[in-house]
């Protein structure tokens, strides 16, 4: 499903230096920034997915959100569609243009609104309806589109199934017409088979409006398969973004090594013959990070180098990104 | 035919379905609200249904009864224009009549019975019980809609906003909170007696009373703390919720995510803390017109009827048992209807 993209275009979405602090109170009057997102600057084209991987706490939802800003970033810039995001007038834009679609498919539905009250909330709050029968027919309309009944839009949430639920979710964030989407582990708390239909959904419905998603997820073999690039994140910075197809098959970060190392391989053959790397330890705590390269603390290549300074997000390939000091070594 | 135990099918007894027995096999189930579904367990519980059928009587009878009474309860039935005070229309006891009275039923004239006799003043004293009845309850119910009304907006905005405003109403929520209320209540429903009568002379409120409306007043300046704090309590953890984030990322402003997300998902909590609301405000009112502070005279309240029984209490006992028992009745039935009401409705308690 590779697209073509033209190199020359310009991107949908630019973050450029995207910092995210969190003030945390450690002492009666102390606080201390907890660096959630430190420095990470990518481009999404329009059209394309971008699959966002990392562990659990490692940044990937707080770089959707700081994007669409809910949270207003610390630092950095970013360009949506040409136009940079400053004042509160551009993201009121921004709202109508980028949407979210949420991981808990319980919580993300407010339990005292029907169906029909969900999905047409963002109409009602932007106005985009000239009278009630419009809004009907639009909100119908984006029901069936997700595959839901009609005869649903009277009920209340907690009447569906978790994959129910999650079409009632992405039904609301397609009621603007948005151009992108950010879906943050959309499908992770769904049994697999309904998964794969909810996967699949979204591939249609990129192809049928046109779409671009960022796609936040810890399950790589999800991501590959939606994805045209992949970022790798840890600890709040970003250390590798490729092609899906060059990360999955010549990763070059270490973390990326041992990420792909633990995806599950179908065939015993392939899977006996690849040697797991087993990281030692645990995510250290972003409140104290370490010096230099975060994953320095774990990484079996790590050299003195690395404890001094954060190595540069640099371009090793054409399309390939990786922050490492001794990436030409390995 | 035979029995057998085996696995094969036999797929000739098989028919395919029709299209009525499809429709048959596909059962909706109507759509429940939340509503229904909390009075489908509130009429399940015997107790606060029958206290909920005795608050509506009470409530009913107070409002209708004044309307087809043929006495009305500032009337001194001895007193006529003209001819000197009658007597014997003061103090009877129950279902005694007047002097004139006796001499129309000797006259054959059927003449409405004094169920409950008549006060100090002759004045027909069931329908003075009725009217304090209908005083009381539509003080605590009023008060109860200010007290809902302060608290829900402060409590609400404090809560969402969170940080330094929240701060900033919640030390202010302290400090009338650590205020002894039973003295602040006396206090300002003496200082706005005497200083709200002159002020409202000539206006319509006139007519209800500078003592009713300070007693609001009192209300409202003391008794929103406790519901605004309860209500700031739910609206913090309910603003972390994922919906509100999603509506946020709809371009939702504070208002609507108020309006639309938190209210609703806190109003079980809302309905029942007004409804235990309304004995306590019937309560405060009833002991500040004991104490003089309450409505205005001919105007009865149950508190100020109980206060006035006080001088005759050795010989007319009747006189403080029957409003007692009035306010006891209201109080108590309505504090079960509320206790019922959580139970239905707070979802903390559901199982």
């Amino acid at each position: 499903m590779s697209k073509i993209f033209d190199a020359n275009e310009q991107p949908l979405v630019d973050v450029r230096h995207l910092k995210q602090y969190f003030n945390i109170n450690v002492g009666p009057l102390r606080s201390k920034p907890l660096k959630a997102v430190d420095d990470v600057s990518f481009t999404i084209r329009k059209g394309e997915t971008l699959g966002l991987v990392g562990e659990s706490g490692c940044g990937k939802t707080t770089v959707g959100r700081s994007i669409l800003h809910l949270y207003q970033p610390t630092d950095g810039e970013v360009e949506f569609a040409g136009k940079l995001i400053r004042s509160k007038a551009d993201i009121h834009e921004l709202r109508k243009k980028a949407t979210m679609v949420f991981q808990d498919p319980y919580s993300s539905l407010n339990p005292r609104m029907t169906v029909s009250d969900i999905i047409g909330e963002p109409l009602d709050i932007h106005k985009m309806y000239r009278n009630k029968a419009e809004r009907e027919e639009r909100i119908l309309e984006l029901m069936e589109r997700v595959g839901l009944n009609s005869e649903h839009a009277s009920r209340y949430a907690h009447e569906f199934s978790g994959g129910q639920r999650q079409r009632i979710g992405i039904a609301r964030a397609l009621a603007l017409r948005p151009d992108f989407i950010v879906c943050d582990e959309p499908v992770s708390a769904l049994d697999v088979s309904i998964q794969a239909q909810v996967i699949n959904m979204f591939v249609e419905l990129q192809e049928q409006m046109g779409l671009t998603y960022l796609f936040i997820a810890h399950d790589i073999l999800v991501v590959r398969h939606i994805s045209d690039r992949i970022a790798v994140m840890y600890l709040g910075k970003m250390v590798e973004l490729a092609d899906a197809a060059v990360i999955y098959d010549q990763p070059l970060h270490p973390y990326t090594r041992s990420l792909m190392s633990a995806v599950p391989q179908p065939d015993p053959k392939i899977a006996r013959a690849n040697r797991r790397i087993v990281l030692s330890g645990d995510i250290p705590s972003p409140l104290n990070a370490p010096s230099g390269c975060p994953f320095r603390t774990r990484c079996p290549h790590a050299a003195p180098c690395c404890a001094e300074s954060m190595p540069e997000f640099k371009e090793v390939a054409s399309g390939h990104f990786v922050a490492c000091h001794r990436v030409n070594e390995l | 035919m035979d029995k057998k135990f085996t696995m094969h099918i036999d797929v000739d007894s098989f028919l395919p379905a029709t299209d009525e027995e499809k429709a048959y096999m596909v059962q909706m189930r109507p759509s429940s609200t939340f509503f229904r579904d909390g009075m489908k367990r509130l009429l399940k519980n015997k107790v606060a249904t029958v206290s909920m059928i005795i608050i509506l009587i009470i409530t009913l009878s107070s409002l209708i009864i004044p309307a087809f009474w043929p006495y009305s309860y500032d009337n001194m039935l001895g007193v006529k224009p003209g001819v000197p005070v009658d007597a014997s229309y003061s103090n009877l006891a129950p279902f005694e009549y007047g002097e004139t009275e006796q001499a129309m039923i000797h006259d054959g004239v059927k003449v409405f019975p004094h169920i409950f006799g008549t006060d100090a003043s002759g004045r027909d004293y069931f329908i003075r019980v009725v009217y304090g009845t209908r005083i009381s309850l539509a003080v605590g119910f009023f008060a109860s809609i200010i007290v809902l009304i302060i608290g829900m907006t402060v409590g609400s905005i404090a809560g969402y906003c969170g940080g330094k405003v929240d701060l900033f109403i919640m030390r202010i929520v302290d400090l009338i909170y650590s205020l002894p209320d039973m003295l602040m209540v006396i206090l300002l429903a003496t200082v706005l007696k005497q200083t709200l009568g002159p002020a409202l002379e000539h206006t319509s409120l006139a007519k209800i009373g500078s003592n009713i409306i300070s007693l609001f007043i009192v209300f409202g300046v003391l008794y929103w703390v406790s519901m605004s704090r309860l209500i700031r309590g739910q609206i913090l953890s309910l603003r972390e919720q994922e919906y509100v984030l999603a509506s946020r990322a709809a371009g939702a402003k504070g208002g609507w995510i108020i309006r639309k997300h938190l209210l609703p998902n806190c109003i079980s909590v809302v309905i029942i803390s007004t409804a235990l609301q309304i004995p306590s405000a019937i309560f405060t009112e009833s002991y500040l017109s004991f104490l003089g502070l309450g409505v205005n005279a001919p105007m009865p309240s149950l508190g100020s009827l109980a206060s006035d029984a006080l001088n005759g209490l050795s010989s007319y006992p009747y006189r403080l048992v029957i409003p007692a028992v009035v306010i006891s009745l209201i109080v108590l039935s309505l504090n079960l209807f509320g206790d019922g009401l959580r139970d239905a409705f707070d979802p903390k308690l559901r199982t």
